[in-house]
């Protein structure tokens, strides 16, 4: 007899299936998750996760994490990153030190991988959420990432 | 010329054949009434068909938790009115070393015979173009008309996916149009006639079939449902197109407004099946409860309508819930299940009105 309860067992599960998808139906008027992208400019937040660009985070004094050592220069699999730093002396011990002068990215080259990030020991550097980087001339996606007169943050080193 | 007049009733356009008449000579105008009774029906369910899309598409929004088209006109109204506009205006392309003429005829078979199906149907007492006594029998032919424009777009396309698609599409249609005939030969079984307009009045009295004939008539609809959704070729039963698999299938090749044809005759498809089902199980025409038999001035074809959109969205319904089938479910679904019980169910029924057990 399994000939009729197959059947049945077919016609039940179709039934919950269709249950399933009847009650996202009943509910597609609250629920939807559709973005009206271009009207909801003001209040549409993105995923913290969503991969926007590489930006450098600095304080209000206008300090930041990067302490130069490279290490995102060489994670990058496709040379977005350029470091264009310097010696100088540090006024407190008297010794030389690297800091940073340029922290260039390429943003027209990068493929968002995300390799910068993982690499970088001080988190000097996080994902953006912004996605509206359309411009008119491809130099202006070259981005100097650190504030010009910045510094190091004291005791990133160590 | 008494013949035309005899096969096409016009109760509807009365007034219009009256004046038409008046004007010429009577074979003329039995002519030009065909020509505008066309002309009326060709860009009626043109429309509907239109409509229908914006519907599905609507319809599928709503079932994944999306809005649907809501940008062109009010609430997407005129989409799908952009996007006739747009095939109208693309190329005609094609491959090389295709059958031109066949290629070119393919979509004219599958749009004709979905809109010949149109002209027997009731929509209303007065809205019948063709009102034939083998009405039913009518609309199984020409059903089977259109899979030969399938098969021959397919074959004609040189592209393998395209003719695998077709042949799929021969496969499908000829085993379900089994089921789709024995279900349609239950619901005659109880009326005793053929006629879509007799079959339509027989349930005036005694509510619509789907009570009259209870427990077989439910699994008659059952089935003719399922088998009436693979007809069309339309998810779960869609190994014809199958788009991750076959691309498009038997319309890969076809653009602009062929493609549009093919687009079309799917939806006009799925009207013509709902028709059926509105006649043979819901009373066609005819209100529930006849709550708006006493109101002469009522228009019945939207009963007709209101009951075809339900049923269309039961099919939209079924899309949007269930998985492909593979070909070989596809076929053990039809003769090992759908057929047999099809079998049972008629002797059910005769029994049943051999016993005079009917409502």
């Amino acid at each position: 007899m399994s000939y009729f309860s197959d059947i049945y067992k077919g016609i039940k599960t179709l039934l919950t299936g269709m249950s399933v998808t009847g009650n996202y139906f009943i509910h597609a008027r609250k629920g939807a998750i559709t973005q009206e992208y271009p009207d909801n400019r003001e209040t549409l937040k993105m995923f913290d996760r969503f991969r926007g660009e590489v930006v450098m985070p600095h304080t209000d004094d206008n300090r930041h994490r990067c302490t130069g050592c490279q290490s995102c220069e060489i994670a990058c699999p496709n040379g977005s990153i350029e470091i264009i730093w310097d010696r100088a002396v540090d006024p407190e011990t008297g010794k030389k030190k690297k800091k940073i002068d340029k922290h260039i990215y390429h943003l027209s080259m990068c493929t968002m991988c995300g390799l910068c990030i993982e690499a970088c020991p001080t988190d000097a550097i996080v994902w953006a959420q912004n996605f509206e980087n359309s411009v008119y001339d491809r130099s202006k996606l070259t981005k100097i990432l650190n504030q010009p007169g910045s510094s190091v943050l004291d005791g990133i080193e160590d | 010329m008494n013949f035309i007049q005899m096969i096409i009733p016009l109760n509807i356009t009365k007034t219009i054949s009256d004046w038409i008449s008046s004007i010429m000579p009577e074979t003329a105008a039995n002519y030009t009434i065909m020509v505008v009774i066309a002309v009326a029906y060709l860009v009626l369910f043109a429309v509907a068909g239109l409509y229908l899309v914006l519907l599905e598409r609507k319809v599928a929004a709503w079932f994944q938790l999306r809005i649907g088209p809501n940008r062109v006109g009010p609430w997407g109204l005129l989409q799908t009115m952009a996007d006739a506009l747009k095939l109208v205006s693309k190329e005609l392309t094609s491959t090389i070393k295709i059958d031109k003429f066949l290629y070119n005829l393919a979509p004219y078979f599958v749009i004709v015979a979905a809109l010949m199906a149109m002209a027997v149907f009731p929509f209303s007492k007065q809205f019948q173009a063709f009102d034939i006594n083998i009405g039913v029998f009518f609309l199984i032919a020409i059903s089977s008309i259109g899979v030969i424009g399938i098969l021959l777009a397919g074959w004609s396309s040189n592209n393998k996916f395209a003719l695998i698609g077709a042949m799929r599409s021969g496969l499908q249609t000829i085993s379900y149009e089994l089921s789709v005939g024995l279900s349609i030969l239950t619901m005659v079984l109880l009326t005793g006639s053929l006629q879509l307009s007799e079959i339509v009045e027989a349930q005036r009295t005694g509510g619509w079939l789907i009570l009259q004939g209870h427990v077989p008539s439910i699994i008659a609809f059952m089935i003719f449902m399922i088998a009436g959704t693979a007809e069309t070729n339309r998810a779960p039963f869609d190994l014809v197109e199958a788009e991750s698999e076959l691309g498009a299938g038997f319309h890969t090749e076809y653009s602009g407004m062929k493609f549009a044809y093919f687009f079309l005759a799917e939806f006009i498809n799925m009207f013509i099946i709902s028709s059926i089902a509105v006649v043979l199980f819901f009373g066609g025409w005819l209100s529930p409860f006849g709550i708006t038999d006493n109101i002469t001035w009522f228009p019945e074809v939207i009963w007709f309508i209101i009951k075809v959109v339900g049923l269309i969205f039961l099919m939209m319904w079924f899309r949007w819930t269930f998985p492909r089938l593979r070909v070989d479910q596809l076929l053990t679904l039809e003769w090992k299940y759908l057929l047999p019980l099809n079998l049972m169910n008629l002797m059910l029924m005769a029994i049943i009105i051999w016993l005079n057990w009917t409502i």
